[in-house]
């Protein structure tokens, strides 16, 4: 049987720094990268599922390609690509540091599950209900600001709480190209200091709080959206 | 008012409207029925151009639906629709479902668009209902809703597509009432419905149709009392529904 044996954290790293201090600045890194991801992803991942589901077959073949090219690649492989491949094809790339191709290949990635889901969500309001919305004369960009994104964000709001999770999970990749996320900080850590179940027990912690957090901002924004008697909606 | 001529539909290679005429004229009740499958609700959806067609060409009030210069948005907007499953926008109020289209295509302010809003659904009796979602509203309230919002647009012509046939047998009876008063104060409209007693009771023109095809388009008189006129397979369907 082992011990556990915290006592690494309030060592000195570097300076006045910590292995703790570290820790949480790798906890910061982590989230910082999830969040500015997951915008881009929600963004891009909103507009080309919209433009799925248009009548107009140029925008839905655009919508198709950008999924199909961001989903068909691993998430790993689409960080390598961004970070060493990309920026000698299109050298304004090189300019930037890596943890802003992390949050680009992360966001871009994730944008494509989001865009299947939304597609999905509007697929899956009835046919007559565009048709209500047309037949009372609002044009096709009104029927989807005033009906069916409304509609449509209430139904994926479930699968857009998992995705937000799950960037949070993938940003781990991000070790891949030496940004100090949480991950990076376990490997490192546990080598210096020979505490790897410490290491990684306080790093998964992390991580499964992260998600929660998500959970929970996600029950919140339910709630506030919620309508009586319609998807999960009071009685 | 509304005129079709020679109006052909295809998905693919399946011929889904085959050649149909008619006239409607201002005030008259026309109504469209026919076995499922036989394209009617499809027929109907032309008319306000929801359902694109390939051959053929159909005037509203002098406008052309098929041109492509045609603002189809205002055409609709003059243009009432109700369908089989009501179709209220399930994240707003009863009162926000009335008014969002006139609010935002007639450029009704609120306060006006309220008013006519009410006065319809006072017309239809669900004046208390204003603040309810339309989950809470049974079937048959959802559709006199849904009329009201259909009417709060003054529209010239109103479209029925099967009204009825998704609500309970008790129901049906409270939306045909709606109909009916309409039907009865002129205003034109276009039922595709298997009622037969209310096609008996309200309507001037039965249009019969099968696999894609006007079979027949004769008044009620014609339809219902005179059927050694009509085609073996309206008098095979009549048959099966009057009884």
């Amino acid at each position: 049987m082992f011990t556990l044996d915290w006592s690494f954290l309030s060592k000195k790293v570097v300076g006045t720094q910590t292995y703790f201090s570290w820790l949480m600045t790798a906890w910061e890194t982590t989230l910082t990268i999830s969040l500015f991801a997951f915008v881009i992803a929600f963004t891009l991942g909103f507009l080309m599922g919209v433009l799925r589901t248009t009548q107009n077959k140029y925008l839905v073949l655009i919508g198709n390609i950008w999924t199909e090219i961001f989903r068909n690649i691993p998430v790993l492989v689409q960080i390598f690509l961004w970070y060493f491949v990309i920026p000698k094809i299109f050298p304004i790339f090189s300019k930037l540091p890596a943890f802003a191709l992390a949050v680009i290949a992360l966001g871009l990635f994730t944008s494509s599950r989001i865009s299947e889901q939304v597609r999905a969500g509007i697929q899956s309001i009835p046919t007559d209900q565009r048709y209500a919305s047309l037949a009372l004369g609002l044009t096709t960009y009104q029927s989807y600001r005033f009906v069916l994104l409304p509609v449509a964000f209430r139904l994926v709001l479930p699968p857009l709480t998992s995705e937000a999770m799950n960037v949070i999970k993938n940003s781990s990749v991000a070790f891949a190209v030496s940004i100090a996320e949480l991950t990076m900080y376990a490997i490192q850590v546990q080598e210096e200091t020979a505490r790897g179940i410490e290491v990684y027990l306080v790093v998964t912690a992390l991580y499964f709080i992260s998600a929660l957090i998500v959970n929970l901002i996600s029950i919140v924004v339910e709630k506030s959206i919620q309508i009586p008697h319609f998807i999960g909606g009071k009685k | 008012m509304i005129e079709l001529k020679n109006v052909s539909k295809w998905y693919s290679d399946f011929q889904v409207l085959d050649n149909c005429s008619t006239k409607i004229k201002k005030g008259e009740v026309v109504v469209v029925c026919g076995p499922s499958g036989s394209s009617k609700s499809t027929l109907i959806k032309t008319i306000n151009g929801l359902e694109p067609f390939q051959k053929g060409e159909i005037i509203v009030d002098n406008v052309n639906v098929h041109d492509p210069k045609t603002n189809l948005s205002k055409l609709r907007s003059r243009v009432g629709m109700v369908f089989q499953h009501f179709e209220l926008f399930p994240h707003l109020s009863v009162q926000e479902n009335l008014t969002l289209a006139q609010i935002k295509v007639l450029k009704r302010n609120k306060t006006e668009a309220i008013n006519y809003g009410l006065k319809y659904l006072e017309r239809v009796g669900l004046t208390n209902q204003k603040d309810k979602f339309p989950g809470q509203l049974s079937g048959g309230q959802q559709q006199r809703v849904a009329i009201a919002r259909a009417l709060s647009m003054d529209p010239i012509v109103m479209l029925f597509d099967e009204p009825t046939s998704s609500l309970d047998p008790e129901m049906v009876g409270e939306v045909l009432d709606v109909i009916v008063k309409l039907a009865n104060e002129g205003m034109t409209m276009v039922c595709v419905t298997h009622e037969m007693g209310f096609a008996k009771k309200v309507s001037n023109r039965v249009i019969f149709m099968d696999e894609g095809k006007i079979v027949e388009d004769c008044t009620k008189d014609n339809f219902f009392n005179n059927q050694t006129a009509l085609s073996a397979r309206a008098k095979e369907f009549l048959s099966k529904i009057l009884r």
